[in-house]
């Protein structure tokens, strides 16, 4: 099987930083690729290479065979890619439906039938539907964020660190979110939280000081307290 | 009472020339970041180019779109060969505009002569209606009704439609519209030459008002533009429509009762505002 997904060896520079030496990966259709890292080791710019928000400067991203380096994010993003960022990327100016509205290419009837499906995904969202987004919790936004990548039929979803900040029991909620919409579509998803990407992740890859060091299922990986410790840092009591 | 009544239609027609000029530099501050000083310029070609077209034409309606025209145009070669290489840089954005301002303003000189140019209001909104003992210049009339139906349409636009949805978002994060896929370098050109279009548009207006058209009108105007603009909160729009509308009836009230002060009332104003709210009146500062 062809990977939907391919980026091989890139390279992106953040002004004068080199932040990004070396990351490849290969994400195939229907599954969930996580990326585990420590702090700054280049997990989000990974990211915003592929939608091209930070351009790499060499290397290959492919999307369903579509070379996407070089592109603009708006042509990037085109070819079937929802980005969820960090920080949610919410515009607060406008009201929930708008943020809705504003990420569709299109406005025909798939498009709005899949709209409303989001939106029983994301209850708490209907009930705000015609505030401003401004007024919304983290988690309310987080999931605002989430729906807006869902409204089209996008061939990939890029999640950054959707549960950073937000309380235990809404982090409990975007996961079971994830977990709903996980066989439905592929999914890369940048996660600090270990147990958050276990549970929704089926292969890992670790990137640290700017390169893939480390890949497999992540069964393995969530087996392996030594590699845990080692590259994540995590302490098992 | 009658005194009044007249100084609120001069200072609401005159707030409506401000708001023309004001609204497009807010909206370009507010979505793009950009401190635009070719909107003097672009008031001066709006002017110059009505006059001319005015006279070849003999109809005033087409020698507006004639202005606007022009405006579009120059704003889109603006924006696309000097502006957009320096987003995100204030200096350079202020040297190169201060630059363009004084090209341009001595292209005008070049092209039409050093010295003013007669400028006659069209037949049909020339006269003056009275009421009483209440004497009304139908083109200052003429100047609100415009001032409203361009604020309504900017209203609408922002408000009511997908492009000024895009627009509002562009204003908080212009990299996320482009993450929604969204091409937001059409917009900004798209609302860089709508802002210089509003300026030609505020030019042509304002030479039938004052009966001439000359190479300095812009930065008189241009000035009263950015203080509407600090006053009203930078980069809302609703911000430059009641700031137009103060700084318009402040000017007509204060050069009635005491003309001395005229020069400084504004500035007065824009101090004692700053003082009291420093985000200016909307406070919608530029997020940038």
């Amino acid at each position: 099987m062809k990977p939907l997904l391919e980026l091989k060896n890139i390279s992106t520079f953040i002004g004068p930083f080199h932040i990004l030496q070396g990351v490849s990966l290969e994400v195939y259709p229907g599954e969930a690729v996580v990326i585990l890292g420590r702090n700054g080791a280049g997990k989000t710019t990974t990211l915003r290479s592929i939608v091209g928000l930070q351009p790499a400067a060499s290397g290959q991203i492919t999307l369903d065979g579509v070379n996407l380096l070089g592109l603009p994010p708006y042509q990037a993003v085109r070819t079937g890619i929802g980005y969820v960022p960090e920080d949610y990327g919410i515009f607060d100016f406008l009201s929930v439906e708008e943020n809705l509205l504003i990420a569709m290419w299109i406005e025909d009837k798939d498009t709005l039938a899949r709209r409303d499906s989001v939106l029983d995904l994301f209850p708490a969202l209907k009930d705000s539907y015609k505030r401003p987004a401004s007024t919304l919790s983290g988690g309310q936004r987080q999931m605002l964020s989430i729906a807006r990548a869902l409204v089209n039929e996008n061939k990939i979803i890029l999640i950054d660190e959707p549960s950073k900040g937000l309380a235990p029991i809404i982090v409990e909620k975007v996961r079971d979110a994830l977990l709903k919409f996980k066989n439905k579509s592929t999914i890369i998803l940048v996660e600090q939280n270990f147990d958050m990407a276990c549970s929704v992740g089926d292969r890992f890859y670790i990137i640290n000081e700017g390169r893939t060091e480390l890949n497999g299922p992540i069964q393995e990986l969530y087996d392996d307290q030594e590699l845990q410790r080692k590259y994540l840092g995590v302490v098992n009591a | 009472m009658h005194i009044f009544a007249m100084l609120f239609i001069n200072g609401l027609a005159e707030g409506a020339l401000i708001f023309l000029m004001a609204a497009g530099l807010s909206i370009i501050l507010g979505l793009l970041g950009v401190v635009n000083f070719t909107h003097g310029t672009l008031f001066i070609w709006g002017g110059y180019v009505s006059i001319w077209v005015f006279g070849l034409s003999g109809n005033f309606f087409i020698a507006l779109l004639a202005a606007i025209a022009a405006g579009i145009l120059m704003g889109l070669i603006f924006e696309r060969l000097f502006v957009r290489p320096v987003y995100g840089n204030v200096t350079a954005q202020i040297l190169i505009t201060l630059g363009l301002m004084t090209i341009f303003t001595d292209m005008v000189r070049l092209l039409w002569g050093p010295n003013p140019i007669p400028a006659n209001r069209p037949d049909f909104i020339d006269g003056t209606w009275i009421w009483g003992s209440v004497i009304i210049s139908q083109y200052r009339i003429f100047l609100i009704v415009i001032g409203v139906l361009v604020a309504i349409g900017i209203n609408f636009l922002i408000n009511r439609t997908r492009v000024g949805m895009i627009m509002r978002a562009g204003t908080q994060s212009p990299d996320m519209v482009q993450a929604m896929g969204i091409n937001i370098k059409v917009y900004f050109s798209g609302v860089f030459a709508g802002g210089a279009a509003l300026a030609a548009l505020g030019g042509a207006l304002y030479v039938p008002l004052v009966g001439s058209v000359w190479s300095g009108m812009g930065i008189n105007n241009q000035i009263l533009a950015f203080i509407v603009v600090i006053l009203g909160g930078m980069g809302s729009f609703y911000g430059s429509a009641v700031g137009s509308i103060i700084i318009g009836l402040t000017v007509a009230m204060v050069s009635w009762f005491y003309p001395p002060l005229t020069v400084y009332s504004t500035v007065i104003l824009l101090i004692l505002v700053l003082s009291l709210k420093p985000e200016g009146l909307f406070g919608t500062a530029v997020r940038r």
